[in-house]
């Protein structure tokens, strides 16, 4: 399933007035691509983010995916192809892992419905998919940072989606856990071809992971297009006013960023 | 991609198959019902059997002897069965509403009085103590009617407050405007008092411990409307529940109605709680206590959290109500304060165990 954004714009209300957080935002998600979403803190990526899952509607403009209207496909349905990984995971009790991820087959069961053998199956692949199978009955609240977003990944993949929205997934993980995620996040893409759209902060993580790129500054699309085109230091410093050093790493296999120093 | 590809050969690799597959929900849920309603149906049959003038349990039940000779059977059904019955619906409404407070405020120490039902209630109730109002609605005398009118008032302005069309609840406005509004009106309440004349302050003061001691069946079917109206709620939202509580964005994209299902629970358990504190005054502790005893016993899960904190809510508060009838006989003790007795502690256990 491919997702565009068509001229959107959104603003929240500050004080009786709009501030505008997107302005007029084209983007295009292509089919089973892993798109990066890449901007300064402010910039909008998680307001479109919100957008893209149906959470927060369009002011002006409309978001499409496959050729419908977001705003027209009702939330459950819409649940089915669209599910989101948000930064962090805190939820109020102490659900084990399993019930996490079996939460995740709530849009595909009715209000009255409780989960059968297939939702079990399901859930338990999906825990399989993303090594977390061990954990099935541990408590979430007991397991470590990369473990939970693991789980939560799980739970999204429950789902079944075609598309796949993730906000900062490694942002809270260290080293070893964000290259754990990201090449869960690569395998989940190539093998089952699911389409991904990453916010991220970390130009290494999607210099090495996405196929495309969309930056956007100040509410507005700077750049987009495949990685290795608009990736480059020129476009970094417009960015983010740093000078950085883009170089293709031999060894990775992908594009590098070091920042050198910040421009004013 | 080599980097990547490395991770994949890498620690971590010692994986077991999930030992036992979790049980099914429907076999719990089965389970859980069978086994919480038999304590609840159990513990209402036992409970009138308990009291001043002791009665067996087979002559109650001996259909050779007509009701009218029956003594026993009089005593257990028209003497105490109305106060056991009474001690049931509200342990069941309050632990209820206690459990769908915690899920909707994200908060397991939410109460159903943390959002000011109980000061409106206790409000209206001194109010129509205190200058012998004599409205009266239908099955209501005038302190009950008093009582849901000022619980209703009080969710009313609460809900008003918190809510935008269109929009999920904001639910740090409903906690801050529910504790507001319960020092509001517990001012309001001291205020009445302190205008009042003595006997009128006893009745009110009795009124703020709670009790179970209804005299017939008629408040209980009074109240019967609002409790079933508050339960049909109930039994549609628990795995909405489920997802709320891990996160109203979440849930959103989960497919749940997150505004909808926030006011359903939000009227639904303003309401069980209004019609529970108009039958026997705000009980305290009930709504927190069971909630957490049951997860303690069958976990978090509120498909099963539900139905087995109101069963077991029940069976709670007409122990207690046995306790508070015979722990210092022939003098009752409110039954409020047991709960608080026993509440208190736990709450306190619960608190420390936690951090």
């Amino acid at each position: 399933m491919s997702l565009h954004s068509r001229s959107v714009s959104f603003g929240y209300a500050h004080e009786g007035r709009d501030s505008f957080a997107l302005h007029d935002v084209s983007i295009t998600v292509p089919h089973k691509s892993l798109t990066g979403l890449l901007g300064p803190n402010g910039c909008g990526k998680t307001t479109l983010l919100k957008l893209m899952s149906g959470i927060l509607t369009p002011q002006s403009g409309m978001v499409d995916l496959s050729g419908r209207d977001l705003a027209s496909i009702p939330r459950r349905e819409l649940a089915r192809h669209i599910a989101v990984v948000p930064q962090e995971t805190h939820p109020a009790f102490d659900y084990t892992a399993i019930e996490m991820v079996l939460m995740g087959r709530h849009p595909h069961l009715g209000p009255f419905r409780l989960e059968g053998p297939d939702d079990l199956a399901i859930a338990l692949e999906a825990m399989t998919a993303t090594s977390t199978d061990h954990l099935a009955h541990r408590a979430y609240m007991t397991l470590s940072g990369g473990e939970k977003q693991r789980v939560v990944i799980a739970g999204a993949l429950a789902q079944t989606p075609e598309v796949l929205l993730l906000d900062e997934p490694t942002a809270s993980l260290d080293l070893g856990y964000q290259l754990e995620v990201a090449s869960l996040l690569m395998r989940l893409n190539r093998e089952r071809g699911v389409t991904m759209v990453l916010a991220t902060h970390d130009l290494n993580l999607a210099a090495s992971l996405c196929d495309t790129l969309v930056m956007l500054r100040g509410g507005r699309v700077l750049a987009q297009g495949p990685t290795r085109e608009v990736l480059t230091g020129p476009m970094i410093q417009q960015l983010y006013d740093v000078e950085a050093d883009v170089r293709f790493h031999e060894d990775a296999g992908h594009l590098t960023v070091v920042p050198v120093r910040r421009v004013p | 991609m080599s980097a990547f590809d490395s991770t994949e050969a890498a620690p971590e690799l010692v994986r077991a198959a999930v030992g036992v597959p979790p049980r099914p929900i429907r076999a719990r849920l089965v389970t859980t019902v069978v086994a919480y309603g038999t304590l609840a149906v159990v513990t209402c049959l036992l409970a009138p059997l308990v009291g001043s003038t002791p009665i067996s349990f087979s002559r109650v039940f001996d259909r050779s002897i007509p009701f009218i000779d029956n003594v026993d059977a009089q005593i257990f059904f028209v003497a105490r069965m109305p106060r056991v019955l009474a001690g049931a619906v509200v342990g069941a409404a309050l632990a209820s509403a206690g459990v769908v407070l915690q899920a909707l405020l994200r908060n397991p120490l939410a109460t159903p009085f943390t959002l000011g039902v109980s000061a409106g209630a206790a409000l209206g109730a001194i109010l129509a103590i205190s200058f012998g109002a004599a409205i009266s609605f239908g099955p209501f005398s005038p302190v009950p009617f008093a009582t849901l009118v000022g619980a209703i008032l009080a969710a009313s302005i609460v809900y008003g407050l918190a809510t935008k069309p269109g929009r999920a609840m904001s639910t740090s406005v409903l906690l801050l405007a529910g504790v507001t509004l319960n020092s509001f009106f517990s001012a309001l309440i001291l205020f009445v008092q302190y205008m009042s004349d003595f006997t009128e302050t006893f009745r009110t003061v009795r009124w703020l411990m709670g009790d179970l001691d209804i005299g017939s069946f008629s408040p209980v079917l009074g109240a019967l409307p609002l409790l079933l109206a508050a339960f049909a709620v109930f039994a549609m939202l628990p795995s909405s529940l489920n997802l709320l509580s891990v996160g109203a964005e979440q849930a959103a994209t989960r497919g749940v109605d997150v505004a909808r299902v926030q006011r359903l629970a939000f009227v639904s358990s303003a309401l069980a709680t209004a019609a529970a504190v108009s039958l026997a005054g705000p009980i305290g502790f009930v709504g927190i206590v069971v909630p957490h005893l049951v997860r303690l016993m069958v976990g978090v899960d509120h498909r099963i959290v539900l139905p087995a904190s109101a069963f077991f809510g029940a069976a709670f508060l007409v122990a207690c109500d046995v306790v508070a009838r015979t722990v210092l006989a022939p003098v009752e003790v409110p039954v409020g304060v047991v709960t608080a007795m026993l509440g208190g502690p736990f709450f306190l256990w619960l608190l420390v165990r936690k951090s």
